[in-house]
């Protein structure tokens, strides 16, 4: 078991580290990390920090997709959550506790209308969360009257911003998340569960488990993580933007779980490899630039990785081609 | 009565149903404002949606086969940018452009359907990284806008058939038109469109009885790829310019306007005159929305989101109840 | 055996699955003009040889000719062309199509490249003439009862003028005026020359109809033999197999004593039934007790485990368990209830392929015991590694993934499960379906042994000697209804053969 969780994480690590050796030869002073005022800074500091928002739907979006599901909806749940925090920090003196909890708290019930849909009334997962992801920008719109607020909130700054024993706070919070996600997955047998559920759906009702209210909380958790998501972004840009916030961000999501080695036919899943994806493409996305090449280069060189991918998954390729190398070494 | 209504195809109702929507929505409309019912309102209600409808028609095409192809939106913006690189830069006459981006947008449509069907991939998949790869594509001929000066483009676009005296239905309502007829001969008389709804009726027993069912997945991706294409020119006639972040999201409501027109999502039953109604249903709730004027345009997605769930319910409810008989 | 002048013979046919000899030298002759009906249990290797003659599967070895010359092909698509033609149980239309467009699919008549709408349907309403169907070829398919559906599709074979026809399971889900309605047109098939192979397990069907009957068990050839000629019980014999000489000893062992059978059963099911699904039954099972099924494929034996276990929800009846009433309406009710089963298709109901064998061995009881309180690791590992040592499951080590394990090994894995959650009444579908006989052997041992710790065993089987031996109670189920309970020297070959056999 151990051995196969390394030998699925091979590949990932390998490209993750080929990126940052390539940087090591060709950028210099990609590896500096600085200390300024007790802060942590560098290229490397900075490529973390700005893969956190899909590291954290990644984590959600692993889930989800373990149970051979998608959720297309974070990108407009984290604009929502964004929105939601905003309108209360502007209009009412709630304590930060409580901005967060209530921006979380609506996030989780969007996440959960989509469970709804899917688990217990039948719907495609595509089709479901595609409802959401188009009426939600609207929603959010709705709850900023169609304005980009602008939060000036020091507490609330320092989710995104603020630094916590000289590491960026936003990199602790994801690391939390994992944690969490970790154990609660692994020391209970949710975990087990989930995969059981993507694997075989029949024989896991067969063997008694519960598939539906399975299925329900996992777009329930990654509505959950979209509006952790959303938090750290508007604190980011210390504002809401209902209309571009998360925008394209599920599709970076699904790419950081599809590179980390969890197949798109669920049953399998492998939460860590998530992060290295997610750190895959955005360091994949700061090499580009540093190159001088413009950043929409990155959506090219995105698309190709997917095929290749899709390719490498598909039983039919590896019944082919690497049966037919197999063949030849022998 | 009964009788009567089993009659009537029980997977036809969401087809009506959005009929009836539409005509409630016209009549509302017609009642709270005067305009509404002008031939000029509704010439430019085919207008204004002319692109989002042409993707549409391929759109509805790979949804009876039970798939989906994302990347129309991007498509049909990379085609934009083409027609700017070549007309612009490299200075080729439209003779030869306008054939060639529509080539390009077959064989990018050919290349998804490929992978789909060869790798057995999921459609989504594989047209989501589709989106992602002509967005790309487009902004590495330009991030910025480029205005198509050729003054074929331009003649093109004042190009339109005279109604009335004072109004003309312009060229790229009229290539609407015509894609959509062509879609409802190509699904209704062709042999490549009944083997579609064959396919998104039962793949299997679609293979069984023999029809060649990947070289018709290839061609149902190509189609939506050429209508990409077209619709990329008549967006270049609408603005006489080529733009990579133009209409981002049209995907979605491309999606919208095929299941509100009535096509099943699980696939094997749908259609484009539907469709056609969907995508105005969609232009009315935009129309609405502006001539009401205190309404801000993010109600349109909420009642557009309102609508899919809706027409997505009904399917499912009326799906079940045949599978129940 | 070869008669003069078969349409299609097929002579000494195998195909090897990994693990399997799906078809072992088997021969089969089809005459001109003759309904020809071919039979056996789950596993004989019906399928198979369809889908072998069909091109579906490469063959391995033999010899197959049509009309005298050597038949090869690779797909169903060109038997159809070279005149046989299968109608699958599942239809293998479209329903969202007309009946019209089902026959003719990319057939179509055409006119200047364009669908003839009108020609098509009066084609089709031709072709369904012959077979004295009268129709509105408008309508979707979808929309007619599945006897019309499976005429359309007889319709299209002879459209593609199938001069074989194959009818896979076509009865199944037709009731007696439909069944009828198919028969009558077999008959004209047959008066027009076609040949038509009707694979069935409904013995009164065959011998209403057929002419000829072939029987395949394991894999293996049986015999061919003229439908006038053999009894029923004679046939069932033939079909349910009797020799398995590997393991014949263990039958004196068993308690047929009734001394713990007296006062409140451990498991009461009363009136339990559903509609269309099985007629309402009565079962009284004890502890310490194997509870045999017995009956013919699709007699409804599968349907009266799902319906204990809540796979089905019953609309009838009620379940007592030590006297109370339980109300059981998921899987998930009856796995707390202590209830356990090994569903008969392991593979798209039993294994979950991309895990362990750890993790499907423990998988009912952690849910048992609620997803919150995860079994420790080492608890886990010790368990395991106790159910592969006592069911000798074969595997280098726990942590395997399930689908690398043969098909007898997956099915201790999946008896392991539910062993593990520790269950007072186990339900065990075919658990010998598609082993080898050495693993059979086992698991029947085991049967006795679990019975005999105080397990109450409701024992499903297509093997009649395994389900004599192994219990000491035995229900024979045919149509879809419970028709007898059998005890004591009661439980013999002759007996419930003729009980299944009995019109």
């Amino acid at each position: 078991m151990k051995k196969k969780n390394y030998s699925s994480l091979l590949w990932p690590l390998i490209t993750l580290a080929a990126i940052l050796v390539f940087n090591l030869i060709f950028t210099k002073g990609f590896f500096n990390i600085e200390i300024k005022n007790g802060h942590l800074f560098g290229s490397i500091i900075d490529i973390i920090k700005r893969a956190v928002p899909v590291m954290i739907i990644a984590i959600g979006m692993t889930m989800v997709i373990a149970t051979k599901g998608i959720d297309i909806s974070v990108g407009s749940i984290i604009a929502i959550s964004g929105a939601i925090a905003a309108i209360i920090i502007l209009n009412t003196g709630l304590s930060l506790f409580f901005v967060i909890f209530l921006s979380l708290a609506v996030a989780f019930l969007f996440g959960a209308f989509n469970g709804l849909l899917i688990s217990y009334i039948g719907i495609q997962p595509v089709v479901a969360t595609l409802i959401l992801m188009v009426a939600g920008r609207g929603v959010a719109q709705l709850i900023t009257n169609g304005y980009v607020l602008y939060i000036d909130h020091k507490a609330f700054e320092y989710l995104g911003i603020g630094f916590f024993l000289g590491i960026p706070f936003s990199i602790i919070i994801t690391l939390i998340v994992y944690i969490i996600t970790y154990a609660v997955t692994r020391t209970t047998a949710i975990g087990l569960l989930i995969q059981a559920v993507g694997g075989n759906p029949r024989a896991s009702y067969y063997t008694g488990i519960n598939v539906k209210s399975i299925k329900f909380f996992v777009y329930a958790f990654s509505g959950l993580c979209a509006g952790i998501s959303g938090l750290i972004i508007s604190s980011d840009i210390k504002g809401a933007d209902p209309s571009f916030a998360g925008l394209w961000v599920e599709l970076d999501a699904i790419l950081a779980v599809v590179i980390g080695g969890t197949p798109f036919t669920g049953g399998k899943y492998y939460l860590f490899g998530s992060i290295i994806g997610s750190l895959i493409i955005q360091s994949l996305t700061t090499t580009i630039l540093t190159r001088g090449v413009p950043v929409q280069y990155t959506l090219v060189v995105k698309a190709i990785v997917v095929f290749i991918v899709i390719i490498f998954q598909s039983a039919e390729f590896r019944q082919k081609v690497l049966r037919g190398l197999k063949r030849k070494i022998q | 009565m009964k009788l009567l209504f089993k009659r009537i195809n029980r997977k036809k109702i969401p087809l009506y149903a959005n009929f009836i929507i539409f005509v409630l929505i016209y009549a509302l409309g017609a009642i709270f404002y005067r305009k509404f019912l002008s031939l000029r309102v509704f010439v430019n209600l085919l207008t204004d949606n002319s692109f989002l409808g042409i993707t549409a028609v391929g759109m509805t095409l790979v949804i009876i086969s039970g798939g989906i192809d994302l990347s129309v939106g991007s498509m049909m913006v990379f085609t934009t940018m083409l027609i700017a690189l070549f007309t612009e830069m490299l200075h080729l006459p439209p003779i030869v452009v306008l054939p060639a981006v529509v080539l390009i947008g077959v064989l990018f449509g050919s290349l998804m359907g490929g992978l789909i069907h060869f790798f057995n991939a999921p459609p989504f998949i594989v047209t989501l990284s589709g989106m992602f790869l002509a967005r790309g594509l487009g902004f590495v001929i330009s991030l910025d806008s480029i205005p198509i000066k050729h003054k074929f483009y331009y003649n093109a676009s004042q190009f339109g058939i005279q109604l009335t005296e004072k109004i003309r239905m312009p060229i790229i309502a009229i290539i609407f038109i015509a894609v959509v007829i062509i879609g409802i001969i190509l699904s209704h008389y062709t042999k490549f469109g009944r083997n579609t709804y064959a396919i998104g009726g039962n793949e299997q027993s679609a293979v069984l009885m023999g029809l060649p069912v990947g070289r018709i997945k290839i061609m149902i991706y190509a189609f939506s790829g050429m209508c990409s294409a077209l619709a990329g020119i008549v967006y270049v006639l609408y603005t006489l310019s080529g733009y990579g972040l133009a209409y981002m999201g049209l995907e979605l409501d491309s999606v919208a306007s095929v299941v509100i027109g009535g096509t099943l999502l699980t696939g094997g039953v749908g259609y484009v005159e539907g469709t056609l109604v969907g995508v105005l249903i969609q232009g009315l709730i935009y129309n609405f929305i502006t001539f009401q004027g205190n309404l801000n345009v993010w109600w349109a997605k909420i009642v557009i989101g309102l609508l899919l769930l809706f027409f997505i319910l009904m399917q499912r409810t009326f799906s079940t109840r045949t599978a129940a008989n | 055996m070869i008669t003069a002048n078969p349409i299609l013979a097929i002579n000494r046919l195998c195909k090897d699955f990994p693990g399997v000899k799906a078809l072992d030298n088997v021969d089969f002759f089809l005459r001109k003009g003759e309904i020809h009906a071919l039979m056996g249990e789950n596993g004989a290797g019906k399928s198979v040889l369809v889908k072998v003659l069909t091109g579906v599967y490469k063959r391995d070895k033999g010899k197959i000719y049509f009309e005298g010359k050597p038949f090869y092909v690779h797909s169903p698509k060109e038997a159809q062309e070279c005149g046989i033609s299968t109608v699958y149980q599942e239809i293998n239309l479209v329903p969202n199509l007309s009946v019209a467009e089902n026959i003719y699919l990319n057939r179509q008549p055409q006119i200047r490249g364009f669908i003839d709408w009108k020609a098509t349907n009066k084609k089709a309403e031709k072709v369904l003439e012959r077979l004295d169907l009268k129709l509105d070829v408008k309508q979707p398919l979808g929309s007619f009862s599945i006897a019309i559906q499976q005429m359309v599709a007889i319709g299209r074979a002879l459209d593609l003028d199938a001069k074989v026809l194959i009818l896979d399971e076509p009865t199944s889900s037709l009731n007696v005026k439909e069944v009828q309605q198919l028969f009558t047109i077999m008959r004209k098939l047959k008066s027009l020359g076609h040949s038509i192979i009707f694979i069935t397990h409904f013995i009164d069907q065959v011998y209403e109809i057929s002419d000829r009957i072939t029987v395949l068990r394991n894999g293996m050839l049986v015999g061919e033999f003229l439908t006038d000629s053999i009894d029923r019980v004679e046939l069932i014999a033939k079909l349910m197999g009797k020799k398995l000489a590997e393991f014949s000893s263990e039958q004196a062992e068993i308690e047929q004593g009734d001394e713990n059978k007296q006062g409140i059963p451990f498991l009461e099911v009363q009136g339990l039934g559903k509609k269309g699904l099985i007629e309402p039954f009565d079962l009284r099972m004890y502890k310490r007790e194997v509870l045999g099924l017995a009956g013919l494929l699709g007699s409804g034996r599968t349907e009266i485990a799902n319906l204990i276990f809540g796979i089905d929800r019953a609309d009838k009846g009620q379940i007592l368990l030590n006297g109370k009433s339980v109300n059981i309406s998921n899987p998930h009710d009856s796995l707390k209830f202590g209830f356990g089963l090994c569903p008969e298709d392991r593979k798209s109901e039993g294994i979950i392929e991309d895990l362990s064998i750890r993790e499907n061995i423990i998988l009912s009881l952690q849910v048992k015991k609620g997803c919150f309180k995860y079994i420790k690791r080492k608890i886990q590992e010790k368990l395991v590694s106790k159910y592969i040592d006592m069911l000798k499951i074969k595997t280098p080590d726990m942590e395997q993934a399930i689908k690398n394990l043969s098909g007898g090994n997956q099915q201790k894995v999946i008896v392991a499960r539910w062993l593990a959650s520790n269950p007072g009444l186990l339900i065990m579908d075919e658990p010998t379906r598609g082993i080898d006989v050495g693993a059979k052997a086992e698991i029947q041992k085991l049967i006795l042994e679990l019975s005999q710790k105080g397990m109450a065993i409701l024992f499903i089987s297509s093997e009649l000697e395994e389900v004599i031996r192994c219990s000491q109670k035995v229900v024979v189920v045919r149509d879809k209804a419970k028709i007898a309970e059998l005890t004591g020297t009661q439980i013999n070959e002759h007996t419930i053969m003729n009980k299944i056999a009995v019109v």
